[in-house]
């Protein structure tokens, strides 16, 4: 990493992404970049979903955009956005010293134990569309919820054996929190100033404009509800066809239609065409599938088969 | 004597499981060695966020020797029975078995010497049982021991079945310290290992202040190190603490702290040295309803708030409000105004811009960042709160009412819109009943739960009816509508306010007698302690809304038509209830009648409906008599006493029906029975009974009916009859004019001529036609307490 003063973390916002990755890449981590999919949180990148699964050893720390249809507001709040970028850890079997971990990495990005209140306040995780469910806390700064820290017990219907740690940083609100800034649009972006500063509003708040628009307003729904069944039958079609027995072969394309029935969801739900009882047999349907992913996983050898 | 110290440290337990963890650990610690023969002195738990305690004071160093004697088999018996009794008994052979005979014939005896084990010893299998079966609510695993997963059942959290497999804890365990010695002599570490945990004797202070090992030997030493590594384990002197420095924080600004006991216990849990810090917001927020700036405060930053003191002259107009609905409450049938509800605690003063937040440590900067942090965050929700408290009122609350059809109230009992129509229906129908206008109470029904769907009351659920309250003043619907919004929902428990204005009532027990009806009509009754839906709760609100607000009410006859019209439309959705309707309440000829659907629709169903309803409002009355009991004992009063009067006039005409007439009459009652002919004329009541009693059974009939008047001979037989009629006039007068006092003067007039009965009069008389004369008397005697309450029911 850089000495460039640009780059610290109190000063860019990628400087902050950066010196997390530098810091777990530094704990034997695997640095990867974004999935390339549309997805509301990092817990669904398979590889946290599928690798927490199985008894292989797994370390690995990336970016993950991630995008919450409903959580859009045309750019005009400043905290709240469909899309914003999540840091996460995964580390399988949790380590020991996961904590000091934890409370280290958060010293690399300038905050310093010994000047403010760093809190783990009790926050069981469960993501019913994954059928996962986890025991943990959020991670408290003076206060204020940084990161979610979890330590898997179930992820697709099975026990995790081993248990994985997870640690999911909220990027924007750690930038925020160590820039000293009231708005997300304000962050500071590349650590420059006077004219070759980019904040995160040149980056992002056009899109969150467009986006807001999409989402609650313009998206065809006909369309997504169609994605989504084809996006449903596909995952099916998958999961039978790799089916040999005690091995599968197609366990991860699979997986990555349940990640699009998921997102359609998540769609359909910001445009307000799905009624409470409906709601939850779709989240039922891409349980089914996330399970039926989890179990093809096991087969395969990522998954220990 | 020796003691023991335990700890086990772990990372950060959840705050509102560390109270019940203290106490489990010393409840199944101690228990366990009292039942080893190890008898203690005293003991005591800690907790803090990072660790459960104990500390057993006074331990013996050894268990104390036992002594058992064994029956083994009959002498001659079969030698495998033999060789089994041996081995059972750790016999070499049978010569070391003594011989006894008993009624069966000579049978061996083996005599087992236990001798005591040290006490370190019997810890060292105790500690590891209590931990693997340690009761959390929610337990884990991790780390690489999680890779087993031989005993694992998922749901099986508690079984004892993982005794062997990977440990479970709250969160991850990383130390156990274990030391067991007497005061004067180097503890011993206690030798046990828990899934690779071994014992020892080391803790760790305060997660920043001081991180490292600390060797510990007993519990004043643990006590002492661990306050020097800024830890105070005991949670009681946490609170103390937080409670005395958050109060001259407050004094220091002119400020009252707006205590709070949930939140108190909660932040002591989440801190192992707290340190409390002042901090303010801007004032602007106080434009924001207090309840939300408090709930935004508590629930998010689990943060205090503090007020002016009392003593301001400044209300808020809500405040105002209240009180002039309060005022009306005089309309109510009671003789006099209903006693003035008590005002809150710190009402007539109003929020503060400041917050206090509890710290885990000492920082570096005096806690300045600390400060800014939590306003910071403090600033940002209450931004959001001040734009939902905006965008809310944008909308009007009938406009929101379409949205409830789309929330499922319950499964059986449809959604809230139809709840709000039951709610409503009821509301205008109590109206008249409780002096409150019809059509208010109809429209604040209607808008009670049009909140639930508001942006506020959905991230702040204990906002319900609060917001309501604010939003419908906002849009300038009349108070007492408003008010009654807010206070339907009450008396939420024990120590809440009973709402007293008119219109609040009619909508306040429309709302609980939906809740009670409706939840029993749907088969979901509490059970032990546990009452999801509130039906107990319901069911109390019931009762003390109508004895607050000395409300005369045949609640029966509410109830009745409420499960009539529930059952109606029950049978209309759920086939199953229909039938189970018809089965129930209608004979096999009409079930099988050929026109069966038409009548149903026509008669039958509301024949059957009727029939059923009666049954259940029978029922729901005797649960709110269950309520009743426990209610009246709060007040000193048996449970026999109450059932003596509420189980009078079942089921046709129950006392129950009017429950606030029951209580004054249980009131008369008790007090009666604390005088001298109260307590007299029970004797003489169960002198009555018990002859009567034992004769009926004797002779197999019955001695109900009138004495004949020609066959009284002695005075005091005569002056008996003549009392008995005359005390039964005076008490059914005095009961019709709801005087219960007067009612029992009147029966406490039986007294005298009861006693002299029994003192003169030989019931028991030769001559049959006298005896049978005599029993019938005695009956009448039994005949005359039931118009007061049932005398069998109480005991002595």
């Amino acid at each position: 990493m850089t000495d460039s003063p640009e780059l610290s973390p109190k000063r860019s916002f990628q400087g902050l992404i950066l010196a997390l990755q530098t810091f777990w890449a530094e704990q034997g981590c695997v640095i990867l970049q974004p999935y390339d999919m549309e997805m509301g949180a990092g817990t669904f990148h398979p590889a946290t979903t599928l690798r927490a699964l199985g008894p292989k050893p797994w370390k690995a720390a990336y970016v993950q955009p991630s995008r919450r249809p409903k959580d859009g507001r045309y750019g005009e709040n400043p905290n709240r956005l469909q899309h914003y970028y999540q840091f996460q850890a995964i580390l399988k079997p949790s380590p020991d010293d996961i904590q000091e971990l934890y409370l280290r990495s958060l010293a690399k990005i300038g905050i310093d134990q010994k000047l403010h209140d760093i809190r783990f306040v009790e926050d069981d995780w469960e993501s019913p569309t994954l059928g996962a469910s986890g025991l943990g806390w959020e991670c408290w700064c003076d206060g204020m919820e940084v990161s979610q820290f979890t330590y898997f017990q179930q992820v697709a219907g099975f026990e995790c054996a081993p248990v994985s740690g997870e640690l999911t940083y909220g990027l924007e609100r750690l930038a925020m929190y160590v820039q000293g800034v009231e708005n997300v649009f304000d962050l500071n972006f590349n650590g420059r100033e006077g004219k070759d500063k980019v904040t995160y509003g040149d980056v992002f708040k056009q899109a969150e404009q467009e986006f807001s628009r999409f989402n609650f307003e313009f998206a065809d729904t006909e369309m997504l509800f169609r994605h989504f069944k084809d996006a449903e039958d596909e995952c099916k079609r998958l999961l039978a066809a790799g089916d040999k027995g005690k091995r599968h072969e197609m366990a991860l394309p699979a997986y990555d239609q349940c990640i699009k029935a998921s997102h359609a969801f998540n769609l359909l739900d910001a445009r307000g065409v799905i009624s409470v009882t409906e709601r939850q047999s779709f989240i039922l349907r891409v349980r089914e599938l996330a399970k039926a992913c989890g179990a093809a996983w096991l087969k395969t050898e990522g998954g220990g088969a | 004597m020796p003691d023991l110290l335990l700890e086990l440290f772990s990372e950060e337990i959840p705050a509102r499981m560390q109270r019940g963890a203290m106490e489990n650990l010393k409840k199944l610690v101690t228990d366990k060695l009292v039942d080893a023969g190890l008898t203690y002195d005293g003991a005591k738990a800690f907790a803090t966020p990072r660790r459960i305690a104990l500390a057993v004071h006074g331990l013996p160093a050894r268990q104390p020797d036992r002594r058992e004697e064994k029956k083994g088999p009959r002498v001659g018996a079969p030698d495998q029975a033999v060789q089994g009794f041996l081995k059972s008994a750790g016999l070499k052979s049978i010569g070391e078995a003594k011989v006894q005979p008993d009624k069966k014939g000579d049978f061996y005896f083996a005599v087992i010497e236990r001798k005591g084990r040290p006490a370190a010893e019997v810890i060292a299998e105790i500690i590891p049982e209590v931990v693997r079966a340690f009761p959390w609510p929610k337990s884990m695993r991790w780390g690489a021991r999680s890779a087993q997963r031989a005993a694992f059942q998922p749901g099986a959290f508690q079984a004892s079945a993982f005794q062997t497999g990977p440990l479970h804890w709250v969160r991850p365990l990383h130390s156990i310290l274990c030391t067991f010695g007497p005061e004067t002599e180097e503890p011993e570490i206690v030798k046990f290992e828990i899934d690779g945990i071994k014992a020892g004797d080391i803790t760790h202070g305060h997660r920043v202040h001081a991180p490292g090992p600390i060797k510990v030997k007993r519990l004043e030493d643990y006590l002492t190190k661990l306050h020097a590594a800024k830890v105070v384990p005991d949670p009681d002197r946490r609170k103390a603490t937080i409670l005395a420095d958050a109060k001259d924080l407050a004094l220091a600004q002119g400020l009252d702290l707006v205590e709070d006991e949930g939140l108190l216990e909660e932040v002591a849990g989440l801190v192992e040295w707290p340190v409390v810090l002042i901090g303010s917001f801007d004032a602007a927020f106080l434009g924001i309803p207090p309840e939300v700036i408090r709930a935004t405060i508590r629930n998010n930053q689990k943060c205090f708030v503090l007020r002016t003191p009392s003593t301001s002259p400044l209300v808020g107009e809500v405040g105002a409000k209240r009180r002039e609905g309060g005022g009306a409450a005089s309309t109510t049938n009671s003789p006099g105004p209903p006693p003035p509800t008590p005002p809150h605690k710190g009402e007539g003063s109003r929020l503060a811009n400041k917050f206090i937040t509890v710290a885990n440590q000492e920082a570096t900067d005096g806690g300045e960042a600390i400060k800014a942090g939590n306003a910071r965050v403090i600033r940002a929700r209450l931004s959001d709160a001040k734009f939902f408290w905006e965008q809310d009122r944008k909308k009007r609350l009938e406009e929101r009412l379409p949205k409830l059809k789309e929330i499922v109230f319950h499964e059986k009992l449809g959604t809230q819109a139809e709840r709000v129509e039951r709610i409503a229906r009821l509301a205008k129908e109590l109206a008249p009943i409780v002096k409150a206008d019809p059509q208010k109470a109809e429209q604040a029904a209607r808008l009670a739960k049009a909140d639930l769907v508001t942006d506020m009351v959905g991230e702040f659920p204990e906002l319900q009816g609060t917001m309501g309250k604010y939003y419908a003043l906002a849009e300038g619907i009349d108070p007492e509508v408003a008010a009654a919004i807010e206070e339907h929902y009450k008396p939420q428990g024990p120590s809440d306010r009973v709402p007293t204005a008119p219109v609040s009532i009619a909508v306040a027990l429309a709302d609980k007698i939906d809740v009670l009806v409706g939840f029993n009509a749907a088969g979901e009754i509490p059970t032990g302690s546990r009452d999801p839906y509130g039906l107990r709760r319901a069911e109390l609100g019931v009762i003390r809304i109508l004895e607050t607000n000395s409300i005369k009410l045949d609640i029966r006859e509410v109830i009745e038509k409420h499960y009539i019209h529930f059952a109606i439309r029950l049978a209309s959705t759920d086939q199953e209830f229909a039938t189970e309707l018809a089965k129930r309440s209608l004979s096999q000829e009409v079930l099988q009648d050929e026109n069966f659907s038409t009548r149903w629709e026509q008669e039958l169903l509301h024949k059957a409906a009727a029939s059923w309803s009666f049954a259940y409002a029978n029922e729901s009355i005797l649960n709110l008599g269950e309520r009743l009991i426990v209610q009246l004992r709060a007040r000193g009063i048996p449970y026999d006493v109450v059932e003596a009067v509420i189980s009078l006039g079942f089921p046709d005409r129950p006392v129950l029906a009017n429950p606030l007439l029951a209580i004054r009459r249980v009131e008369a009652l008790g007090k009666f029975l604390d005088t001298d002919d109260g307590k007299n004329l029970l004797v003489g009541y169960r002198r009555a009974a018990n002859i009567l009693r034992d004769e009926e059974k004797k002779d197999k009939r019955s001695y109900a009916g009138e004495p004949d008047p020609k066959l009284l001979q002695a005075p005091e037989e005569k002056a008996l009859a003549a009392a008995i009629s005359k005390v039964e006039q005076e008490v059914d007068a005095a009961i019709k004019r709801e005087d219960f006092a007067a009612a029992m003067t009147a029966i406490a007039k039986l007294r005298a001529p009861v006693d002299a009965f029994f003192e003169k009069v030989t019931v028991n008389a030769e001559d049959k036609a006298l005896r049978e004369n005599r029993l019938k008397l005695l009956d009448r005697i039994r005949a005359a307490t039931r118009t007061v309450a049932d005398f069998s029911r109480i005991e002595g």
